[in-house]
């Protein structure tokens, strides 16, 4: 068992900090920061009286054996004002800040600078860049302080795209295009977690926003657009044949110049593999020990994946990881 | 009541018995036979359900344990669900109406005995069947909620969804026979004299629980009909490529999923307000406002599905509305509670273990009340919906809302269902470890959800801040199993050893405290007349009149039959007596749907089995007609 020994060493969230990095209460864009507040004023406001309620119920179990106590007026009006027309203002109250809550942060607070479509798969997320002709998967890279329109979708079962630090959640359910957005108000990493049970791995299907600042982000864009450089050297083109060989590119897509370009639709694209941060939906770190590992059998890390496990020679094995290492 | 009759009884017992031996024990009809199957059956359930979850928590220990591979943590939460929902809560709660309804309203049975027996059986094949479908490996594994596409034939191509869709038909038919039978019973068989302002509370309770479960299950039988369909013949009600859609199974499911919570709630509720003016010695406050309060929950309950889908996508201003009705819904609960206090307040309480659950079940309740109101805001929603969150939220709803006044049912009846009481010492010790255990167990759920853990996962990654409160909360569970294990260990002791009670142990109010404990096969020598809502506090038994049988003579299985609104009595029913053919008809039923996964020519043999039974079953009994 030494893949589950290697598994258990290299699967992390992978976000400075450690702990929190999926807070509701740490809200680092207007959307989560609104809500936090709505949270607030919800949780104060419903404890401080059933605090009241609870005590009021101890008091009167409590105090003895002596009967006939309680407030001195009837028991419909005690049971009126303190059930039915005390909770009614509070709830009154409540519904009129649900209802300006949530009206305000369905709807961006500046207008979006651009789209990204993200459609769940099982168990990986795919974004699209319309704007910039850029597609990548379970790394969002967006600029800090801008709004970024979303489209959500689902190529297969429901999932639900939430990254909790910058918005609330929304479904990504066949059939159905939702709108939804975000917005990261400082530069972070900041991890999402898909939130509808979609099967075997819906627990490790994550995902990272990446906020930057504009120029960076802009240099991100650049990067992306450009196709994957030709092989440098035989090892290289050997392991881009075995890619080939292997079945790899029945799923997997490599952008290049039309002699080298593979256009597998079922995995990630896999253009810029080695630009990202995190392998297997943020679950894994990228370093080249783990990427080879996940290759040799994606099921040690996680069971259920699509990707089946492959038996190549150690020297094949070797050209295709050195191949796809060199994707930045 | 007049003195007993010793001729009189031995006449009507020998009317009402049940067969001797293991084949009367297959044809027995009466209601608290049937009841008692019900209330042992569900808590195996409980049992079970509660030992797939100490497993899971123990899977969620840490992170990235492997106690459970993941398929089979999915198959052990979508079995957690769907027995606590649908084998434990519904059942367990209608078994507890079966047994004290006809109790407490002064009836010798229920109005259709023999179809009674045919729900518990149809029940009790469905419970064992999904439970061998488990121990195969072929459980579902699509949630308690089964959302397709996942759970279509695309996703899930194996049997357990298969077993899944029947097991909810059969229950669907379980359910809905206990309602109308729960139905017409109440408003047909009072004694003389108790009027609908009279009902018990638990009645009324149950009453609106009834009617809720006729209009509630019919959208999950047709969409679980649906997606037997998509499976088996390749319709495509949820495929959204072929013009389907999978929101119409949420619609549907939470049309059905959010009046089952009251469901569960209400009989519950109705058990507190019988327990609470006995525990107080005085009548409860409020009786009418509660009862209105009762079916108020039951018509609101039916307006609040779509928060458990906010975040779907649909129109906010469409939203405001279910989120209103999900505050307003507080408010019916609240007048209860306060009903509660006052009497509570006023009373003198006598503490016993019954009432001691009922005051854990307050706490619980509103803890778990108050995380509804939040929920019920569709942009908090979006932050805590499906996580661990809501899983603290329903657990305190269900578990302290449900079990709790479920439990403490069973300490307040015992005596009466087994005419030995259940012990006080052991009972505080459970309470205590059931009470401390569950808060352990699902207060850092609260905190979980807000950092960011969804709900049905089968490991979480380490470093997220969750390992903690995940840890502490598998102890809570482990404490809470030792307080039902407690609970447990006191019904075995108190069954051998407990000590006898009388008819009425706990000074009661209402009539099933009339008769002995237990009841005779045929519950009263004579059928008494009410004149309050507290008959065995308003009048002594010497004052209090009553009807006897027909013909003290010759008895037969006679119910009196009253009117609706005033329980004047009107006529005299005859009930039909023991017999097989309930069991035969749901063995058909189970070849008839189970078989519809091995070969489809096992759906007519079924069919014809059951249909000769039913023939059988209504074929009139010859006495019926004298010569």
């Amino acid at each position: 068992m030494t893949g589950r020994a290697l598994a258990v060493s290299g699967m992390a969230v992978a976000v400075a900090g450690c702990g929190g990095a999926q807070s509701v209460f740490s809200p680092a864009g207007p959307g989560a920061s609104r809500i936090s507040d709505l949270a607030w004023i919800l949780i104060v406001g419903t404890i401080v009286p059933a605090a009241v309620v609870i005590g009021l119920i101890l008091y009167a179990v409590f105090r003895g054996r002596r009967g006939g106590g309680g407030p001195r007026v009837g028991d419909t009006r005690v049971i009126l004002l303190g059930g039915a027309v005390f909770p009614a203002l509070i709830l009154l109250t409540f519904s009129a800040l649900s209802a300006r809550y949530s009206a305000e942060v369905a709807v961006p607070p500046s207008p979006p600078a651009f789209t990204i479509e993200v459609t769940g798969h099982q168990f990986w997320w795919e974004a699209r860049y319309p704007d910039h002709g850029v597609v990548t998967a379970n790394e969002i890279h967006v600029p800090v302080g801008q709004t970024v329109r979303l489209q959500l979708a689902a190529s297969d079962v429901i999932h639900s795209f939430w990254v909790p630090r910058l918005h609330g959640k929304m479904d990504q359910t066949p059939g159905h295009t939702n709108v939804w957005w975000m917005q990261a108000a400082e530069p972070g990493v900041y991890r999402g977690q898909c939130a509808e049970f979609c099967g075997l791995q819906h627990a490790l299907m994550a995902m990272l926003v990446i906020a930057q600042p504009a120029a960076e982000f802009d240099a991100w864009i650049a990067r992306m657009r450009q196709p994957a450089p030709p092989p440098a050297d035989p090892l290289l083109e050997r392991g881009r044949q075995v890619f080939f060989e292997a079945g790899c590119a029945h799923c997997h897509a490599i952008q290049g110049s039309h002699v080298l370009r593979f256009t597998g639709s079922v995995g990630p694209d896999l253009t810029h593999l080695g630009s990202r941060r995190m392998l297997a939906a943020a679950t894994i770190e990228n370093s080249r020990e783990l990427l080879r590992a996940f290759v040799v059998d994606p099921h040690v890390f996680k069971p259920g994946v699509r990707m089946p496990a492959t038996r190549l020679p150690a020297d094949q094995l070797d050209a295709l990881i050195a191949y796809l290492a060199t994707l930045q | 009541m007049p003195p007993a009759d010793p001729p009189l009884d031995a006449r009507l017992a020998s009317v009402w018995a049940t067969g001797p031996g293991f084949y009367g024990w297959l044809t027995a009809v009466n209601h608290r036979a049937i009841g008692l199957r019900y209330i042992v059956t569900a808590f195996v359930f409980l049992l079970l359900g509660g030992l797939l979850a100490l497993v899971m928590r123990l899977q969620l220990a840490g992170p990235e344990l492997a106690v459970l591979t993941p398929g089979g943590y999915n198959q052990f939460f979508t079995m957690h669900g769907s027995t606590m929902m649908f084998l434990f809560a519904v059942p367990m709660l209608e078994g507890i109406g079966i047994y004290l309804t006809p109790l407490m309203i002064g009836t010798r049975d229920m109005a259709f005995p023999r179809l009674n027996a045919f729900g518990y059986w149809v029940y009790a094949i469905a419970g064992v069947t999904l439970y061998v479908a488990f121990l195969f490996g072929t459980a579902p594994d699509g949630g308690w909620f089964n959302y397709p596409p996942f759970s279509g034939p695309g996703y899930s191509p194996t049997a357990g969804i298969d077993f899944w869709v029947t097991m909810i038909t059969f229950i669907e038919v379980a359910a809905l026979v206990a309602s109308v039978e729960l139905i017409v019973t109440v408003f047909k068989q009072r004694a003389p004299g108790m009027s609908l302002n009279r009902l018990p509370l638990f009645v009324w309770a149950q009453l609106v629980m009834a009617f809720m479960i006729v209009f509630a299950m019919p959208p999950l039988m047709l969409v679980s009909v649906q997606l037997m369909l998509d499976r088996v013949i390749g319709t495509h009600f949820f495929n959204a490529a072929a013009g389907g859609d999978p929101l119409l199974w949420q619609h549907l499911f939470w049309i059905f999923g959010h009046p089952d919570v009251y469901i569960i709630l209400l009989p519950a509720l109705g058990i507190v307000s019988m327990i609470v003016p006995v525990a107080a010695r005085r009548p409860m406050a409020g009786y009418t406002l509660v009862a209105v309060a009762i079916v108020a929950l039951g018509f609101l309950s039916f307006g609040l599905w779509v928060h458990h889908m906010y975040a779907t996508g649909l129109p906010v201003l469409g939203m405001n509305f279910f989120a209103a009705v999900g505050m307003m819904i507080t408010i019916p609960s609240a007048v209860q509670i306060f009903a509660w206090l006052v009497t509570i307040w006023r009373g003198r309480i006598v503490m016993t273990a019954a009432f001691l659950h009922v005051v854990g079940f307050l706490v619980l309740l509103i803890m778990g009340g108050i995380t509804g109101i939040m929920v019920s805001a569709p942009a908090f929603d979006w932050q805590v919906h499906d996580t661990y969150f809501v899983v603290a939220h329903f657990h305190y709803v269900i578990v302290g809302g449900a079990l709790f006044p479920i439990l403490a049912a069973l300490y307040f009846w015992f005596p009466k269902m087994t005419g030995r009481m259940l012990g006080e010492r052991l009972g505080r010790w459970s309470f205590w470890a059931t009470f401390v255990g569950l808060h352990v167990l699902f207060f850092p759920m609260h905190i979980l959800g807000f950092e960011g853990m969804p709900r049905r996962v089968y490991t979480y990654l380490a470093g997220l801040g969750w390992d903690g409160m995940n840890l502490t909360s598998t102890i809570g569970a482990f404490v809470m199993a030792a307080g039902i294990l407690v609970f447990l260990v006191n019904v075995f002791v108190s069954l051998l050893f407990g000590a006898r009670a009388g008819a009425d142990p706990w000074g009661g109010n209402t009539l099933e405290w009339a008769t002995s404990s237990p009841p005779p096969p045929y519950n009263f020598p004579t059928i008494p007349v009410v004149r309050g809502r507290d008959p065995l506090w308003d009048e002594t038994d010497a004052e209090r009149e009553s009807w006897a049988t027909s013909d003290p003579e010759h008895p037969r299985r006679e119910v009196m039959v009253t009117t609706l609104l005033d329980a004047a009595p009107d006529h005299i029913d005859l009930l039909p007596g023991p017999t097989i053919w309930p069991l035969w008809a749901a063995v058909g039923a189970a070849i008839a749907f189970l078989g519809s996964m091995i070969h489809l020519l096992l759906v007519p043999l079924g069919a014809l089995v059951a249909t000769v039974a039913f023939v059988a079953w209504l074929w009139p009994p010859r006495e019926e007609f004298p010569a």
